[in-house]
């Protein structure tokens, strides 16, 4: 890239000399000098640095994201909205500006331009406004003043109104179709790279061995937005439209390598509708709409929420390299803590999902402290095939619970072939105790993953076994 | 007599006027302290945290930082010209580490730099020789070896031993509640700017901005009038930034005094909350005698806090506390003692409630193992034992409660969710699930409003009227997000009769109005509130004797109303009358000045009256928990809030509303988590879990009490807000318990500590069922 260019507020912006590894909230508050939106964290959990971005191939709609995560090359060719975008020339306020204003939902007003961002997004959704899409679309945005009810008030109150922005994400991308996409930013000694196709991104592996790939940045982000120090070489996958591609087959669903959150859900939903439900608790929606499936694989982590439910289900990635292609089960790639079988020049290329066989069900569960956008204390996701009243198939991993999320195999080879009944159970806390020797940390106690874990298996018998389930706390 | 309109001014008081930064909130451009430009050459600067809990500070090399590009200076507690003392109440508190580091997170040294990236990557360099001492880092640690920062406190009211004795019931126990990290969305900024001669310039997220101006003095060795703290708005503050901003402001200025160049400390936030205080956890050890109808007769109990490294407010959170011990009982023989223990952590400070809600949550803890006990409802001990109106009405300090209306909240709130009906519901369902278990609890509160301390219940203000009528409108308090701003205009615009608009409120300042108190304690409205009415009543007195010649009748008959001034049926507008002010040479500014009356404390002694009036509210609340995980729904929150004769509704139900969500975290999902060597595990909001929009309550109702004027003379009658709703929160705390207890056919006391995580709801339940099989 000769430069980088992009739509900010509608103006065109050609940036020449930020650095690539400037955080978008630095530069729009120290370059453009727009201060609306907030560091309230510098880790993607707070939203007060929320903006919108409508990208050429995500949809003509601006979706939320946290600015304080992505580097700036991450805006190249897209469209950007601000909080001091929205308002009207002649400064009348956004419904869901105005409807803030009217519910008193703002109070020391910190976080109020993230919230504004993250309405308007929901907004451009045209989601019905209710108490449930709206949580899910505030996740991402703490508010330590207002106790959020008159902020929930003003989201109902701006659906009712036009959304006077509807088409403009589709007429700034309309506008940046003349800017040519470029494939590199170099500035400062600090590049990133956006390859267009496979071979440029064989070609640059190649010519970087050291430089990580760069899916959504929500892992890797938090390198420039915390630790001050991004990498000085980074690769974009998004730019590369085979490793967009979802294709939902007869006996697989595959995802590729650049595939967000948000982009598989539809297409979870059908499938795997209890692993929909669990990627909705992933961070929020400004995380969901960057973060990759493929980043949580990479990213190895003993808490990663994916990991899992992949395992349970036993899901293969597709691994691709200038020198060919080669398959592995998710289990066999995670080698360790945070430590996986990706080889220099290897990218993952897929992610491959057996969709489920008659009768067989997937069910996960995630325990926190807080419901929404926390990491999990405990993932337990299970694959069951009941055969007259009896376990004929149960695999059944967990997160949480050792330096891997990694596969029971005590509780597995214990529980298939029982009677899928309570009395079935009595040993489980014991078994769980086998397959696991968890630790103490933030998140909770040895002791609470244990008990935890092992009551889960009591749950999953509750809800999948014969006779009415119990009510659950969600249906309350 | 006058022909005064009927008219009403428009933003008056009692009207639900919005915010006044509303538009500018969601416009993005409010502007907060780090968005202000700021001078070409103004440095950034970082903190050096110590990495461990108790350490020797061998030596400090800054070498290789100073080596560092764009360094400017680096400084440690050597460096400071004046006193290295900053405390707010005792004294010898540092702010930057002096020869030991207390805890993780204590400032040792700091770096200024030309850009915030310069600063922090130098801040990793600075090289320190710490000689590793063992932490004491719990309460019991600190109990055991009679470790305190301050003397202890108590309030004694009979003979409590002998009670217990002759007492027919007796029951002991031990609740504990957790810390709070204030997650004020800002975090903590200082700008300080260097002027001609000694002068200091600082601008400061503070609450306090003369305690910011007396500590940047000492530090730098200043007289007071060299330095001037100004304060437009913070992002959110809620006790965090009262003596905590201080440190950050000081070492901002002891940079700037270094390097004559502007200096702006933000912190980052694992900084923020490693570095600065937060509400105190309390371990509450009690002996209850008590009859068999549940009135209390005897009550002994410790609350001791953790305090942290040094006193800072802690002497006064404990006797807030202490003072709180009894919420709205009548406690005939009492005896109520408190600590403030020393451990190697933060200094725990200001949090909203200040002591009150710990204190409460202690007397429920105590009222709940009454109840179970005797097998009655939460509700009847509660009434048998409540303050009586002319008999049974003093508090274990002496002070008589004169407006108690406790009675009259809890009937409301009866009256308006029917509790009966309510409860057997519950009940139904607890039969029908066997996985999860719902609980139902009230809670009532009864919050004393003024500082402890007489002395700080005082306050200024600085009211100018222009010659166009506008009015411009300083006082000592500062803007959090609380809405004082617009209620005082509020009073303002009603003392002049004059539409909102017309008054502004600008930046607090320490040059405008001198020795403040912090606004805290609830007592901004009230205090500073009553101080603008007091300037304006000056003003206005000298406007109706130049009003009076003018129409040529008696002061006593010129009236002003809507925006005008009347004689009779002749009038003038308001801006007209200004200007004629000005032309007669006839003052149109005025200080105000307010000292609440009434009260006097002893701390020696623990006795006084130390609270002008009580603010009331009781809340009923419904959970769920999930029995196999010990997650937990808050599904229904039932509140009346008491807050006299509203200024502002709106502002109050905000308050309201805020507060709870804030208690509701505060006991629910906010964990504060330290690993064994005192390192804080909870530093970022990816660890440290502030309640989301998913948390708050699915159905959740305010009612503000009406017809409720305070009997005190309160600034129009209103009652303080910002503090007393948290502490409904309590409620969420006993329902959960009572959905634990459901497990036991509510015959046994959960062991249900605070705060409420999956992990302490599962343990709870755990051992209801081992215990009642
Ligand atoms: C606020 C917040 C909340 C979060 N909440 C959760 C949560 O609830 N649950 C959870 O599991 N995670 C959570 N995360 C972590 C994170 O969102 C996920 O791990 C995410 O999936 C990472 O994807 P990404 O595309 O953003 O990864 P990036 O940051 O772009 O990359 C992460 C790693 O994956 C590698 N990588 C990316 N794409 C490829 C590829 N195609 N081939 C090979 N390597 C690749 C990168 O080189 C890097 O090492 C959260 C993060 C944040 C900031
Ligand atoms: S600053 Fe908190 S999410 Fe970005
Ligand atoms: S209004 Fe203060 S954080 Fe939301």
């Amino acid at each position: 890239m000769a430069a980088l260019r992009f739509l900010l507020n509608g103006q065109r912006v050609v940036e020449d000399s930020a650095s690539p590894t400037m955080t978008v909230l630095d530069y729009l508050r120290g370059v453009r000098r727009l201060t609306g939106a907030k560091e309230g964290c510098a880790e993607g959990d707070c939203g007060a640095c929320t903006i919108a971005v409508a990208w050429p191939h995500g949809g003509a709609r601006y979706r939320a994201v946290n600015s304080c995560l992505m580097l700036l090359p991450q805006i190249d060719g897209a469209a950007v909205l601000t909080v001091e975008g929205l308002a009207a020339p002649d400064g009348a306020l956004h419904p869901v500006q105005q409807a803030l204003v009217e519910t008193d939902g703002t109070q020391c007003g910190f976080c109020t331009p993230g919230f504004v961002m993250a309405m308007l997004a929901f907004r451009q959704g045209g989601e019905t406004a209710d108490d449930a899409a709206i949580h899910d679309a505030l996740a991402g945005n703490l508010c330590r003043c207002t106790g959020y009810r008159p902020i929930v008030d003003a989201c109902k109150r701006a659906a009712a109104a036009p959304d006077p922005l509807a088409a403009r994400a589709a007429e700034d991308l309309a506008r940046l179709s003349d800017v040519p996409p470029g494939i590199g930013y170099t500035r400062h000694g600090r590049s990133f790279y956006a390859p267009r196709s496979i071979d440029d991104l064989h070609q640059l592996l190649r010519q970087n061995p050291e430089a990580p790939l760069l899916g959504g940045g929500t892992d890797l982000g938090l390198l420039a937005s915390k630790e001050r120090r991004g990498p000085p070489v980074v690769i974009s996958t998004q730019s590369v439209p085979e490793l967009k591609r979802i294709l939902r087959g007869p006996d697989v669903q595959t995802f590729g390598g650049a595939v967000t959150y948000a982009e598989a859900l539809p297409c979870l939903d059908s499938d795997f509708p209890s692993f929909a439900a669990l990627v909705r608790r992933i961070g929020s929606r400004q995380i969901r709409n960057l973060g990759t499936l493929a980043g949580n694989i990479a990213t190895a982590s003993p808490i990663g929420d994916t990991l899992p439910c992949l395992i349970a289900l036993g899901a293969s990635v597709v691994l691709r390299s200038a020198e060919g292609t080669r398959r592995l089960e998710v289990e066999s790639f995670i080698t360790g803590y945070r430590k996986t079988d990706l080889r220099p020049g290897e990218f993952i290329d897929a992610i491959e999902i057996p969709r489920l066989g008659n009768g067989q069900r997937f069910v996960a569960y995630k325990l926190s402290k807080r419901f929404d956008q926390d990491i999990s204390a405990v993932i337990a996701a299970f694959r069951l095939e009941l055969d007259r009243g009896r376990l004929a198939e149960f695999r059944a991993a967990f997160g949480g619970m050792a330096a891997t999320p990694r596969r029971a195999s005590a509780l597995e080879a214990a529980l298939t072939g029982r009677m899928w009944r309570r009395e079935s159970l009595v040993d489980v806390d014991a078994l769980v105790a086998r397959d696991f020797q968890p630790i103490d940390d933030v998140r909770a106690t040895a002791a609470y993953r244990l008990r935890a874990a092992a009551n889960l298996v009591r749950r999953l018998q509750l809800e999948t076994g014969a006779g009415p389930a119990p009510a659950g706390l969600d249906a309350l | 007599m006058t022909a005064a309109p009927a008219h009403r001014i428009k933003g008056g008081v009692q009207s639900p006027v919005r915010h006044e930064s509303a538009i500018g909130h969601v416009t993005g451009s409010a502007l907060y302290l780090d968005d202000v430009p700021t001078v070409p050459g103004t440095l950034e600067a970082a903190l050096v945290l110590s990495p461990h809990a108790h350490a020797r500070i061998a030596s400090v090399d800054f070498a290789r930082a100073l080596a560092a590009p764009g360094v400017r200076a680096a400084i440690a507690a050597g460096d400071i010209p004046g006193r290295n003392d900053i405390a707010p109440i005792l004294k010898g508190e540092p702010a930057l580490a002096d020869g030991v580091a207390e805890y993780v997170g204590h400032p040792v040294a700091a770096i200024a730099a030309d850009t915030l990236d310069q600063a922090r990557a130098a801040a990793k360099r600075v090289e320190i020789a710490y000689e590793v001492l063992p932490p004491v880092l719990t309460i019991e640690e600190a109990l055991e070896r009679g470790l305190l920062v301050a003397p202890e406190q108590k309030i004694e009211r009979g003979d409590v031993g002998p009670a217990l004795d002759a007492a027919p019931l007796r029951l002991a126990g031990e609740a504990r509640c957790g810390g709070q990290d204030h997650f004020y969305l800002e975090g903590q900024i200082a700008l300080a700017v260097p002027g001609e001669e000694r002068d200091m310039q600082v601008f400061s997220s503070t609450q306090h901005p003369t305690e910011v101006q007396h500590g940047v003095a000492h530090l730098l060795g200043l007289p007071f009038n060299a330095v001037t703290v100004d304060v437009r708005r913070m992002g959110g503050a809620f006790g965090g930034k009262e003596s905590q901003a201080t440190i950050i402001a000081g070492i901002a200025a002891l940079l700037a005094w270094k390097t004559r160049r502007p200096v702006k400390l933000r912190l980052a936030r694992d900084d923020d909350m490693q570095a600065t205080g937060k509400r105190h956890p309390f371990l509450i050890r009690y002996e209850v005698g008590f009859d068999p109808e549940g009135r209390i007769q005897a009550l002994d109990m410790l609350y001791a806090a953790n305090a942290g490294n040094v006193a800072d407010l802690s002497p006064a959170v404990i006797a807030r506390a202490l003072c709180h011990a009894d919420n709205c009982y009548f406690l005939p023989n009492v005896r109520l003692r408190g600590l403030a223990c020393k451990t190697n952590t933060v200094s725990n400070t200001a949090f909203r409630g200040f002591g009150g809600p710990q204190g409460m949550f202690g007397i429920e803890a105590v009222i709940d193992a009454v109840a179970r006990h005797l097998r009655l409802p939460l509700e009847t001990v509660r009434q048998r034992n409540f303050y009586g109106i002319g008999r049974n009405d003093t508090t274990p300090y002496g002070m008589k409660v004169e407006d108690n209306i406790i009675e009259r909240v809890m009937a409301e709130l009866d009256g308006a969710v029917d509790l009966a009906r309510w409860r057997s519901e519950i009940d139904a369902f607890n039969r029908a699930n066997p996985v999860v278990k719902k609980g139902l609890a009230t809670m009532p509160v009864k919050f004393g409003i003024s500082f402890n301390l007489t002395t700080l219940n005082q306050a200024g203000a600085l009211v100018h009227v222009y010659t166009d009528g506008s009015v411009h409108l300083n006082h000592g308090g500062t803007e959090m997000g609380q809405g004082l701003f617009v209620k005082i205009a509020q009073v303002v615009a009603e003392a002049f009769q004059i539409d909102v608009e017309h008054v502004r409120v600008s930046a607090t300042s320490t040059g405008k109005v001198p020795n403040t108190s912090a606004t805290a304690a609830s007592s901004g409205t009230d205090m500073n509130g009553m101080a603008a009415l007091d300037a304006a009543g000056r003003i206005k007195a000298r406007m109706a004797e130049v009003a009076a010649a003018h129409f040529g009748v008696p002061a006593g008959e010129i009236v002003f109303a809507d925006n005008r001034v009347f004689a009779g049926n002749k009038s003038l507008a308001f801006a007209e009358l200004a200007e004629m002010c000005w032309r007669r040479r006839v003052s149109l500014s005025s200080t105000g000045y307010y000292r609440t009356p009434k009260i006097h404390w002893d701390g020696q002694a623990g006795k006084g009256r130390p609270f002008y009036y009580f603010v009331y509210g009781a809340a009923a609340c419904e959970v769920a928990i999930d029995t196999l995980t010990g997650e937990m729904r808050t599904l229904r929150a039932e509140l009346v809030q008491d807050c006299g004769r509203s200024i502002n509704p709106a502002i109050d139900l905000g308050q309201t509303e805020g507060a709870f969500v804030q208690g509701l975290g505060w006991l629910t999902t906010e964990e504060l988590w330290w690993d064994r060597a005192g390192r804080l595990g909870t530093h970022g909001p990816s660890t440290y879990k502030i309640p989301g929009s998913r948390d708050v309550p699915p159905v959740f109702n305010v009612r503000l009490l009406p017809d409720a004027p305070n009997r005190e003379d309160t600034v129009f009658r209103s009652k303080a807000i910002g503090e007393p709703p948290l502490m409904l929160a309590i409620a969420v705390w006993l329902a959960a318990r009572d959905a634990v207890a459901s497990l036991g056919d509510h015959r046994l006391a959960p062991k249900l500590d605070a705060p409420m995580t999956p992990e302490r709801i599962l343990a709870a339940v755990d051992d209801m069922k081992a215990r009642s099989a």
